[in-house]
């Protein structure tokens, strides 16, 4: 593909957006295994929400 | 499942759990179907290859707006039912929102280096747009700012319903004030302007990114109650240690 003589500028937008996005994705993963990780530890020293343990007694 | 009940944050969590995968999924489709569709679409007849900067530059401006617009139903959701799960929608979608708003702004400046000879120039558009990035990061400070999440989400709110004024600035900026920035040529009441083969694939990419931003909001609304949980049992955990 020709991109022309503005190739330069095409590339590095879709490259700056690739990031960003790339950025957004990893930011939003890496977010949910530090929380996931640390409730489970706080629920491994006994620590529940009031409705959790409600949860667990109904099942 | 009743619409009432999605308002729980338990059953938005499962919710959330079961439709991620296939948003993702869906999200993914439409940008293979979209970026095929661009990569063989035609060079505009005055920009040349650079038009298909277009392809990411106005999904991402569309977005930057959406996003706000969402904050600003959920600014209502929580000033009028004080309801937490409106409260956590729009803390998730500012960091999305802003991301898409500065996207906007950098592929608007590559793609006006070539065409208009300037990377940048404060016209009504593209300063309205920079402030639409500066309010994002204000509202992303702010609920930093203040630790108790059902106070900030009301000052927060006040903050996204005074911004909100800004979002028919940005789309009417370029009829009511002489931009360098081209008019409207997507959205307009007597049709578009853009060739059928350049706006077939930019429509496609569109659907895309909002799949996108749709996924990307769901899964950090997710994480956000699970903060929310994390947040509650650490007080639980310095109550007991002081013995309440």
């Amino acid at each position: 593909m020709d991109l022309g003589p503005h190739a330069g500028f095409i590339v590095t937008a879709y490259a700056a957006a690739i990031g960003i996005v790339a950025g957004l994705i990893f930011w939003v993963i890496l977010d949910r295994r530090h929380l996931t990780r640390a409730v489970d530890e706080l629920e491994a020293q006994g620590i529940t929400r009031r409705s959790d343990r409600a949860r667990e007694e109904k099942a | 499942m009743a619409l009432i009940d999605l308002a729980n944050p338990s059953r938005f969590l499962a919710l959330a759990d079961r439709v991620l995968p296939w948003l993702a999924a869906a999200t993914l489709f439409a940008f293979a179907l979209g970026l095929g569709q661009a990569y063989v679409a035609p060079d505009d007849y005055q920009q040349g290859a650079t038009v298909k900067i277009m392809f990411i530059h106005v999904p991402s401006a569309w977005l930057g707006m959406f996003a706000w617009g969402i904050m600003s139903l959920a600014a209502v959701g929580t000033l009028v039912w004080r309801h937490p799960l409106a409260d956590v929608a729009a803390k998730a979608a500012a960091p999305v929102g802003a991301a898409f708003t500065l996207m906007c702004l950098v592929t608007g400046s590559l793609w006006g280096r070539p065409m208009w000879g300037t990377y940048w120039v404060w016209d009504a558009r593209l300063t309205s747009v920079l402030v639409l990035f500066l309010m994002y990061l204000g509202v992303i400070a702010l609920w930093r700012t203040i630790d108790d999440p059902a106070r900030a989400a009301r000052v927060v709110a006040v903050l996204t319903l005074v911004g909100a004024i800004n979002v028919p600035i940005i789309k009417f900026s370029v009829e009511w004030w002489n931009t360098l920035h081209q008019s409207a040529s997507v959205l307009r009441l007597d049709g578009s302007t853009i060739h059928p083969a350049i706006l077939g694939p930019l429509v496609v990419m569109i659907v895309a990114f909002t799949l996108l931003f749709l996924s990307l909001h769901l899964a950090a609304m997710r994480n956000e109650i699970t903060r929310r949980r994390l947040r509650t049992m650490l007080m639980m955990r310095a109550d007991a240690a002081a013995g309440h």
